[in-house]
């Protein structure tokens, strides 16, 4: 299956102009959409190239996962485009300066190596198709897969026992407010009152 | 293994059902949770209690069975079994003295419980796996649960700081740790520890990418068994997490990375011991002596016991150092065992001491605990004695052991450091002692025990085992060395068959 010319032509230049979008755009959320474009866009060229299970993974957890944290952490610390003027530090332009060239060299050298690289064998035709994955999956690393699960069941125990705003008992440290008494057959009057109060009671929202 | 039958899995259900136990009763305690008040939490501690007891049950059918299961994943031999046992034993005391801490201090006892078990499933795993991949999916069910359990005391800002700096180092170190699996795997083209030993017994020992490899595997386990100079987090991690879940910190957490460390390093990358017994020559010496002479200045006695865990890390590496000996695999089994009974009831008298909302973990607290409390003071004085090395406690019996093996392997030096700073760790231990016995004032009145009989009866149990594996060897040592035997007993018995 391979792609032809047109398309891969336009689906590298969308994701070159997706990702100058990121680091061109002012507003981070336009730049983590940007991003997100940028990755789905990768995902799809690996389709196009044959590697369907990489590329339903990249979009699954790069746009899926990763994507929608980086969103989360914007919203929750309230970024202002403002505060992200671009300010003048010589040290991190240096910094990126020699990240970038470091970056071309290493794309020289393997592009100019590039005629040995065809020596390297194709893999199997159903080599990383999903129905391998998934043999091994379910086979030779079952164990791991189920205890994968239960790992994550723990971290979100973990994790709500953490953030919840009450254990259960009465939680001295809350701020009290008239409507965060009441019971729960009042749940507009507790909305109004705390967002009125500026409580962080955004689940009523 | 290309083509996929069902066969070809070997479906040997015995050495998962202990596993399996353990998840079915977190996810018990998660559902009866909700209809229980949090500050009359204890019945959850029983169905822990019970679970602990079926897994217990079932582990004991694991021993001398030595196959692999579930396509090379999980092994059931006397090493995981060893290592099952003591950790189930280490949780369900650690599950007892919780019953009323937790109650009284008003923790979500549901969430705490339900933890307490997903923790001890990953401990267990650690010592079961054949497999890189396993051990790390254990070593991360093992502290994920632990971050939130260090954490657990929410309006405490010691708590918090505490668990945040364990969580951020400890997730920096799983990085190292899982860089380092990639390495070994991308040197060796197998992440099962068998295939990996065999490979490297084959040579190709000198590899960079496999002592890179080796190299930042070294730091992951050593941040879990809080080796210099990876052990930045412990003391305000084990002075700010619940008194219980610094006792489990201890105990379970270094078991259990010191059973992953020994299979990784001493049976699976046994073949290149060459290549890391001097790191950890090194890296043991520091250890002992840092953990040690920092221990003399605290003040706090979760934070003393915090150093004395650095400390007994850097003993037991000593015995990772003389790896090719194979007494020195058996007598670190055997120090953990004794570890493990000493500091329970360490930290179990540490609950005592403390009383509802008011945290006394000063060292200097304990100060006239003789005269209102001898039999507390007495239990913690034999606990201070048995980690300082006092004839015939446990400590003093797994110390002769551990150091007697690795001078037979001919590390005189390490010894005579190791030695002197037992010596050394003398001083901190009596102090307790000396402030429960010789300081006039003070005045310690504690709610009786009788009123906390599960507090009670682990102090009780690690008072017995204390006593037990100190004064009778024999029948403790025996089953360490054969535990350990077993371990390396299979590699042996896979190269005789590729021989042929």
């Amino acid at each position: 299956m391979t792609m032809p010319p047109l398309v891969f032509a336009f689906l590298a230049a969308l994701a070159i102009i997706a990702s100058l979008g990121v680091i061109l755009q002012r507003n981070p959320v336009h730049c983590v959409l940007s991003f997100a474009l940028a990755l789905t866009d990768i995902g799809v060229l690996f389709m196009g190239l044959g590697a369907v299970t990489v590329g339903f993974l990249q979009i699954v957890v790069y746009v899926g996962a990763i994507m929608i944290l980086f969103l989360f952490v914007i919203w929750l610390l309230n970024i202002q485009a403002d505060a992200l003027k671009p300010r003048g530090n010589l040290g991190i332009k240096f910094a990126g300066a020699i990240g970038a060239a470091a970056l071309a060299a290493e794309l020289f050298v393997t592009f100019s190596s590039y005629p040995r690289m065809r020596e390297i064998r194709t893999m199997p035709p159903d080599f990383g198709s999903i129905a391998s994955v998934a043999r091994m999956l379910f086979s030779d690393y079952l164990v791991a897969f189920e205890v994968t699960s239960l790992l994550l069941l723990a971290a979100i125990v973990g994790a709500i026992a953490l953030a919840r705003t009450t254990t259960g008992a009465a939680s001295p440290a809350l701020p009290v407010t008239v409507g965060g008494d009441a019971p729960a057959g009042a749940p507009v009057d507790a909305a109004s009152s705390s967002i009125a109060s500026g409580s962080p009671a955004r689940e009523h929202a | 293994m290309n083509q996929f039958t069902l066969s070809a899995v070997h479906f040997a259900w015995l050495p998962i059902l202990p596993l399996i136990a353990m998840a079915l009763g977190a996810m018990t305690v998660m559902l009866v949770g909700p209809q229980v008040d949090d500050d009359d939490s204890a019945g959850l501690g029983v169905i822990a209690l019970l679970t602990l007891l079926i897994a217990f049950v079932l582990t004991l059918f694991t021993f001398s069975q030595n196959h692999l299961a579930f396509g090379g994943a999980l092994v059931a031999d006397d090493y995981a079994a060893f290592f099952d046992l003591l950790i189930i034993i280490a949780t369900a005391v650690i599950v007892a003295m919780s019953l009323d801490y937790v109650s009284d201090e008003g923790l979500a006892g549901a969430e705490y419980y339900a933890l307490i078990l997903f923790s001890a499933l990953g401990m267990m795993l650690m010592a079961a796996a054949d497999d890189l991949i396993i051990i790390f999916l254990g070593l991360e069910t093992m502290s994920l649960a632990i971050y939130a359990l260090a954490g657990f005391m929410r309006r405490d800002p010691k708590s918090n700081e505490g668990a945040i700096k364990y969580f951020i180092l400890g997730a920096f170190s799983t990085g190292f740790l899982l860089y380092g699996i990639a390495l070994v795997y991308g040197a060796t083209g197998t992440i099962k520890l068998e295939p990996i030993r065999a490979a490297l017994a084959a040579g190709n020992a000198s590899n960079p990418l496999l002592l890179l490899g080796l190299g930042l595997m070294l730091i992951g386990f050593g941040f879990k068994v809080a080796a210099v100079p990876f052990h930045m987090w412990t003391p305000d991690a084990y002075q700010g997490a619940p008194t219980p879940v610094t006792a489990f910190m201890a105990v379970g957490v270094k078991i259990a990375a010191f059973a992953g460390f020994m299979r990784v390093f001493m049976v699976s990358l046994g073949p290149v011991s060459a290549e890391w017994s001097g790191v950890l020559w090194v890296i043991a010496a520091i250890t002992m002596t840092i953990g040690n002479l920092t221990a003399l200045v605290q003040d706090n006695i979760k934070r003393m016991l915090a150093y004395s865990a650095i400390a007994n890390a850097g003993y037991l590496m000593l015995g990772m150092a003389a790896a090719p000996a194979r007494a020195a695999g058996g007598a670190m089994l055997y120090y953990l065992l004794g570890y493990a009974f000493t500091n329970l009831g360490a930290f179990a008298v540490v609950i005592a001491l403390a009383r509802r909302s008011e945290t006394r973990d000063r060292i200097s607290d304990f100060r006239g605990l003789a005269r209102t409390h001898p039999g507390l003071a007495a239990a913690m004085a034999l606990f201070m004695l048995s980690l300082a090395g006092v004839p015939p406690l446990a400590g003093f019996v797994g110390k002769f052991y551990l150091f007697s093996a690795a001078l037979g392997a001919g590390l005189v030096w390490l010894v005579v450091i190791a030695a002197l700073n037992s010596a050394i760790s003398v001083y901190y231990y009596t102090r307790v002692i000396v402030e429960m016995y010789a300081r006039e004032g003070g005045e310690v009145t504690i709610e009786p025990l009788g009123a906390r009989p599960a507090l009670l009866i682990s102090i009780v149990v690690a008072v017995a085992g204390t006593i037990l594996i100190g004064l009778y060897p024999q029948p403790y040592m025996s089953s360490a060395a054969a535990a350990y035997a077993s371990a390396v007993r299979r590699p042996a018995i896979a190269a005789t068959a590729a021989l042929r």
